[in-house]
């Protein structure tokens, strides 16, 4: 039918009812898909445009005005060709005609129907309800009662200890109102926080002068026309001006029922978000009930919303499988975060019972638990302290192995970028103009302005719409506070499921299963396969090309295309287009004569700098990209690789041959090690050290596989870093032997290879794996050992000779013309035509 | 305004570059994946980076220094980053590819 239609050239209609936060990112989403696909029609009981309403509270403080929160003007349906209804409220809808009917009469035919009519707050059916100055807080018009009562009234009373309750009454507050929250409840947000946080909470607040009256119930109010006062459950009084009924919210289904689709809490839709009885009626946002959840954050509406779109565009690849979600907040200055099963229970008949780990602070309004089950995390509650919120979810919804980390797991994980967890929310204190962002100087401010204006809810959004994050990553834990902070809910998603880029949905790890599953052997085949959008990014190209190679090394083909010209022309290019030569000097250890062959080079191809890396060997600098083959020629070392995804160097100290305190022989092992993982790609870089015993010379523990001697044997340390984000290696294993030792080494690479997403370091990926999987993949089960050191003997095998040497013996006409010229043509116009 | 010859066009495959030094100016021409050649001064707007050394996407190149994109159709970079490079005509005439400069 849609065909017919199509071929008489006309658009699809697509008509929704309702113009809140998730309906109207339904419909972005389409736009962005495909902007020509529909002729669309939205319609708005409020008389505003799209506005966020997350912001609310920020409206009723004054600190924000409509235009500020505004997420849609006019102007944006207008020049997206959207009719838009505003302050018709749909009545009726006719499914048999797919015809919906608005309050004054208006009528639109669909094709396609959106139901995204959100929710109403609950009002507690009580004495006196509609009493004047009994309010809701759900859109403007509440704010502007609110803030006309405030000029007349002095007392207030919210009924609700939640978060849109303690909203409420902190943007009262600052209206000027003496203001009694009454929570049915002993604990405030009891859905959020535990009786620890909860209390902490009620402290804090009751210093800034609110007040509370807990463990009560309302049971009438009272007055005479206008509110003035409320009587309890215990009999006693309070005087009472205005009352804001914060209780919770219940989706508006009444329309969804009167049209015959099945509803329950909510709407009932399918992992399409289409709804049970109609497929041509779909339905989004709080009106929701899927796989028997409501969900009333923005994170998974916004979810709901993308595969809207994609379902109803025919890309139907998308599917919805419901949300996880964690709570990161800030109430009324103060963050808290709660995330999983995070209340302690009496254990089931059967079940282990949980253990927490806890950390208290009142002074300094802290409050940590951690509720373990088994090796896992099962839940969080954070408060005042919510920089690791975001780290933690991922573990509860991953299911990381802990059991490692639990002696310092509550102490969080300082980078560079969030150092100092001191009960400060570093956000917080930051000026609008401090930089966030050090390698692309980007401000707190600008990145606020973004996630409002754009409407932006995750990182990589963020970093796509400014740059910020898109360097080192080092401030990527402050964007997320950013996020937290300017959103006010949960915008987390786990890693592992976050697309690779923008030019597909598909994330790492699904798009390694697929080159595997289907033998996709070039970046093109995988392109095409897994419906890349356009010709891929700098982001995923080089990613699609590692997984292609690291999954089948015999038959995988290269291509240089989708290499950083570093990996391409195997030099490091430095900020004047010049290159620097790093010439592989094994373990550290030199001669004479290469010392001198060096020298050599550098003074006969007038080096302009030479300098001693950091790890152990040495840098020739500013050397220009015709001038490459001629230095590699005459140096005639292998490539140090001092520019790839792959193994580095591996440091020593200088060992039992020559050190009075040497157990091992440092040196002889690294330089083993060297050679053997030399050239193969790994998903990043890759540093080595062997130390010949305790005192560490080589620095082992900051090294993503660190080696120390023993006497008798070797510890072997993985998953430390000493760059951007700075992290203690932790003990794989202990071995006897030097042969058992390299065997360990090697199956740890390649579990990494096969394993860890393109462009994660091995201190990421020892942390989301967890240690204890890795030990048993490799260090106890000695048959998947024996397995992987095969898979990683066959890439080593594919890995070929070394690209200095390949480059210098192929003459310039036998190379691949295009990349690997080093030459510039100089044209001097005699070849001019007319 | 004169037309240059570069080089045969079956030395630039799909996907590449070649750079050409006219003077002091030096010249990044690009092969996109439509067929289309592309010529721009091989300098990035952001801070000189050499664009001819770029991963090429579309008719996007990204500048291997600091991954500024910049379109090369127009020379414009890409948001977030805001900046322009010189664009140069091309044409293909008896197999071979020519720039106006």
């Amino acid at each position: 039918m849609a065909d017919k239609k199509n071929s008489k050239g006309r658009l699809r209609r697509l008509v929704m009812i309702g113009n809140g936060m998730a309906g109207v990112r339904a419909i972005e989403e389409v736009l962005a898909i495909n902007h020509d696909l529909f002729e669309i029609t939205i319609f708005g009981a409020e008389t505003h445009p799209n506005y966020n309403r997350i912001l609310l509270s920020s409206i009723l403080s004054g600190e924000k005005t409509i235009e500020d929160i505004t997420l849609n003007e006019k102007s944006w349906y207008e020049e997206n060709n959207i009719t838009l209804h505003l302050g018709k409220e749909v009545t009726e809808i006719q499914r048999g005609y797919r015809k919906v009917i608005s309050s004054d009469g208006t009528e639109a035919t669909y094709d396609i129907l959106i139901i995204a009519t959100g929710s109403t707050p609950f009002v507690i059916p009580i004495p006196g309800v509609d009493k004047e100055g009994v309010l809701t807080f759900r859109d403007l018009r509440d704010c502007d009662q609110m803030i006309e009562a405030s000029k007349s009234y002095k007392h207030a009373s919210v009924i609700g200890g939640g978060l849109l309750g303690l909203e409420a009454a902190r943007g009262l507050m600052n209206l000027g109102m003496e203001v009694t929250v009454i929570h049915d409840q002993p604990e405030l947000m009891n859905m959020q926080l535990d009786e620890v946080a909860a209390s902490m909470l009620q402290k804090e607040l009751e210093a800034q002068g609110m007040h509370f009256k807990t463990a009560c119930l309302t049971k009438e109010i009272l007055g005479n026309g206008r509110v003035t006062g409320l009587r309890f459950n215990d009999g006693t009084e309070l005087k009472t001006n205005l009352v804001v009924m914060a209780v919770g919210i219940r989706a508006n289904t009444a329309l969804a029922k009167q049209a015959h689709l099945h509803c329950e809490r909510g709407i009932i839709v399918n992992d399409y978000m289409q709804t049970y009885t109609d497929p041509s009626v779909y339905a989004v946002g709080e009106c929701v009930e899927h796989r028997g959840k409501t969900y009333g954050l923005v994170a998974p509406l916004f979810e709901q919303a993308r595969i809207l779109a994609y379902h109803i565009t025919g890309q139907g690849l998308k599917t919805y499988m419901g949300s996880e979600v964690s709570t990161k907040l800030k109430v009324s200055g103060v963050d808290v975060f709660s995330a999983g099963e995070f209340q302690v229970v009496a254990p089931a008949e059967g079940e282990e019972e949980k253990e927490t780990i806890e950390y208290i602070d009142r002074g300094g309004g802290v409050y940590k638990k951690l509720v373990i089950d088994g090796d896992r995390l099962a839940g969080a509650v954070l408060y005042g302290d919510t920089a690791d919120g975001v780290r933690l979810f991922q573990m509860i919804q991953a299911g990381t192995d802990i059991s490692s980390q639990r002696a310092t797991l509550i102490f969080g994980n300082p980078t560079l970028g969030d150092a100092g967890h001191s009960g400060i929310d570093l956000v917080a204190n930051m000026t609008p103009d401090t930089i966030v962002c050090g390698c692309n100087g980007v401000t707190k401010q600008t990145i606020e302005d973004a996630i409002t204006k754009e409407g932006l809810t995750t990182r990589q959004e963020v970093t796509g719409c400014t740059k910020a994050g898109g360097s080192c990553g080092g401030c990527e834990p402050l964007i997320d506070q950013i996020l937290a902070s300017v959103l006010g809910s949960s915008f987390a998603k786990a890693e592992g499921e976050t697309p690779i880029c923008g030019c597909t949905d598909l994330a790492h790890d699904y798009v390694k299963s697929m080159i595997r599953r289907d033998s996709l052997t070039t970046v093109a085949a995988a392109m095409a396969t897994l419906e890349w959008k356009g010709e891929g990014c700098r982001v995923c190209r080089p990613a699609l090309n590692y997984y292609v190679q690291m999954t089948f090394p015999d038959q995988a083909q290269d291509d240089p295309g989708s290499r950083h010209v570093n990996e391409r022309l195997h030099a490091n290019i430095q900020k004047d287009g010049t290159f620097s030569v790093v010439p592989r000097i094994y373990g550290g250890l030199t001669s004479p004569e290469e010392l001198a062959r060096i020298a050599k080079v550098a003074s006969e191809h007038q080096v302009p700098a030479i300098k001693f890396t950091g790890g152990q060997r040495i840098d020739l600098l500013g050397v220009t990209k015709e001038n490459l083959p001629g230095i590699w020629k005459a140096l005639d070392t292998p490539s140090g690789y001092a520019y790839a995804k792959a193994l580095r160097t591996v440091k020593t100290c200088v060992g039992n041959q020559w050190c009075r305190f040497g157990t091992q022989d440092s040196m002889g092992f690294g330089i083993e090690l060297e050679k053997t993982l030399e050239r193969l790609w790994t998903p990043a870089k890759l540093k080595l050290a062997v130390s010949a015993c305790p005192r560490n010379c080589a620095e082992a523990s900051i090294k993503d596989i660190g080696v120390v001697g023993v006497e008798g044997g070797w510890e072997i340390y993985c998953g430390g870093n000493g760059g951007v984000r700075l992290r203690g290696a932790e003990l794989l294993c202990t071995t006897d032997t030097t042969e058992e030792a390299t065997e360990i080494i090697k199956a740890y690479v390649q579990l990494y290879r096969e394993d860890a997403r393109y462009g994660e370091r091995t201190s990421q990926w020892v942390e989301k794996t967890g240690l204890n999987n890795i030990k048993a993949k490799v260090v106890e089960d000695t048959e998947n050992r024996a397995a992987l050191i095969e898979r990683l003997e066959e890439a080593i095998e594919a890995s070929g000779r070394d690209p200095w040497e390949n480059l210098i013996s192929n003459s310039e006409s036998q190379r691949p013309r295009h990349g690997l010229s080093f030459k510039t043509l100089t044209i001097d116009g005699e070849v001019a035509e007319r | 305004m004169k037309w240059y010859k570069v080089c045969n066009q079956e030395d630039l495959t799909i996907k590449t570059s070649l750079t050409i030094k006219v003077g002091e100016l030096t010249i990044a021409i690009f092969h996109l994946t439509d067929g289309r050649f592309m010529a721009v001064e091989d300098r990035c707007p952001h801070k000189d980076g050499p664009l001819s050394d770029g991963i090429i996407t579309g008719s996007t190149v990204t500048c291997p220094l600091h991954n500024w994109r910049i379109n090369l159709i127009n020379g414009e970079a890409l948001p977030p980053d805001c900046g322009c490079v010189k664009t140069f005509k091309t044409k293909i005439k008896d197999d071979d590819i020519w720039v106006e400069l």
